[in-house]
């Protein structure tokens, strides 16, 4: 996105549905509950919507599942799938649809049961041919290596990988919505089972159903709506690779090049930014982004991480819901970085309510490290 | 009749007679990996094939964790090759957590899954 489009769209709802374990209901019906709760939360109906941003893990197309599931005829859909990055994606192409007047009302929604349906992540994508033959555990064993390598360059270490997990709880434990409250200790991360080295089960996300939905109208008539609108202020994207061995440094993401991309269109810094909202699908993930993203230099992630420098209290609020790793993760996690910021904004955030927060970033990853998408949302005061 | 000239074909026909090769663009000279039908550095499209020097480092590394009884762990590491290209791999004949970055491999023809595939043991001396 570019300045052009600054402050011309912004979220006038978010809802979510079928947090931690949605039983009976299938991956459409978790989608179009959290459809209803967003419409809800903006004082609009399903048949106000005319553009649908959507994808889903089953299917080969699943926006057309949802727009005939949800009973609407949209003239504008976006179904790119990037990953879990495509909810923040759809940010950008919801802006320029609505600027463009291609549509008015945008709607961007994703449901999931992978939990209660399968108890493990549900894909429709094949094992990569040159990758197949060595039975990578998907999508851990990428992550892994990523780590490895960065432990390897930079002198990261398990525990600091820890402390983000840890870090992660402490939020969610102040947040009735997550789905793991439980306390949690570098001991406990450490001493969990080991599930692809150098990461155990602590380090990786969790497997739940939910779902999640913003609504999103142009600017001009954003104030119109029950809730403070969010604007999005600069959304950016860039691909580097589908395949983790075709990743070309395993220690940086393309959240460098979307990064500075959405800094510039919104034109803020990193030190401007009062909550960051990440893809934490596993810990290193996050040390990754915060590096990658500007919060600090190349190889210093760790020790920016270390000891509840990014928890409640810490220098910098981080996954303030408690991310993917406590709260939740239904297969794709994007479009819950993007509802965290927009709440912190508004200031009705679940958990922990940080005060007068005006200016958030919302990261989304895809694939395995593949897509990154980064957007800056704010308050009307930022305009 | 089944198609042996396209860059999948050549690479898995080679490597069913023991023969390693890597595709090397004709124009820019680097190599790459997986094949294809245009270098992806200078998308270039005249391709030839080298045999590969079978010599590499790893270049990141994770052992996959797995119940004994359903097989057991197992390495899952990247490899760079002399020719600076990387491929997944797995390192054979020492334990999956005694596979580290920067360890030499040399490559070999194996199997999996009953076709053949590359794989590495560590280099000697």
């Amino acid at each position: 996105m570019t300045d052009q489009l600054r402050g011309k769209s912004a979220i006038v709802g978010t809802g979510h549905a079928g947090f931690g374990e949605a039983h009976g209901l299938t991956a459409y019906d978790v989608m179009a509950q959290s459809a209803l709760a967003a419409l809800g939360d903006a004082g609009l109906k399903l048949s106000d919507v005319d553009g649908l941003f959507c994808t889903m893990m089953e299917d080969s197309m699943p926006a057309l599942m949802a727009a005939e599931y949800l009973g609407i005829q949209p003239r504008f859909i976006d179904g790119t799938m990037s990953g879990g990055s495509s909810f923040v994606n759809y940010l950008t192409s919801a802006t320029m649809a609505l600027d463009a007047g291609l549509c008015d009302v945008a709607l961007i929604v994703y449901g999931s049961n992978q939990r209660t349906g399968s108890g493990k992540l549900v894909t429709a994508s094949r094992p990569p041919a040159y990758e197949a033959p060595y039975n990578p555990r998907y999508p851990i064993s990428a992550y892994a290596m990523a780590a490895a390598r960065h432990m390897h360059e930079y002198g990261t270490t398990r525990e600091q990988l820890a402390d983000v997990a840890v870090s992660a709880r402490a939020w969610a434990r102040h947040n009735p919505e997550a789905f793991e409250r439980g306390p949690l200790t570098r001991e406990d991360v450490l001493g969990a089972r080991m599930v692809g080295d150098p990461l155990t089960v602590r380090d990786c996300c969790l497997v739940t159903d939910g779902g999640g939905a913003v609504v999103m109208v142009r600017a001009d008539r954003a104030r119109d709506f029950p809730k403070p609108p969010v604007y999005v202020l600069g959304s950016a994207a860039e691909s580097s690779h589908r395949q983790i061995s075709q990743m070309k440094d395993f220690t940086v993401t393309a959240a460098r090049a979307s990064g500075q991309r959405a800094f510039a269109a919104a034109g803020v810094s990193p030190g401007d930014i009062q909550a960051v909202e990440l893809y934490d699908a596993f810990t290193i993930n996050t040390i990754l982004f915060l590096e990658d993203l500007g919060f600090c230099a190349k190889g210093e992630g760790g020790a920016f991480v270390e000891g509840g420098r990014i928890a409640p209290e810490g220098v910098l609020p981080v996954n303030t819901n408690g991310g993917g790793l406590s709260c939740v993760h239904p297969g794709m996690y994007g479009i819950f970085t993007v509802i965290e910021a927009a709440r912190q904004i508004r200031g009705d955030a679940p958990g922990i309510q940080l005060n007068d927060v005006d200016l958030a970033l919302a990261h989304g990853n895809g694939g395995v490290l593949s897509s990154q998408v980064t957007a800056i949302l704010g308050s009307q005061n930022t305009l | 009749m089944s198609n042996t000239t396209g860059p999948d074909q050549i690479f898995r026909t080679a490597l069913a007679k023991n023969d390693i090769v890597l595709p090397r663009c004709d124009d820019c000279g680097a190599f790459h990996f997986f094949p294809r039908v245009l270098c992806p550095h200078c998308h270039g499209t005249a391709i030839s094939w080298k045999p590969a020097s079978r010599k590499g480092k790893v270049h990141t590394t994770t052992v996959v964790r797995q119940k004994p009884e359903r097989g057991g762990d197992y390495n899952v590491c990247m490899v760079e090759l002399e020719e600076g290209v990387r491929m997944m791999s797995r390192v054979d004949g020492i334990a999956p957590g005694e596979v580290v970055i920067g360890m030499d491999v040399t490559a070999f023809v194996g199997e999996a899954d009953g076709a053949p595939a590359v794989f590495f043991k560590p280099a000697e001396g």
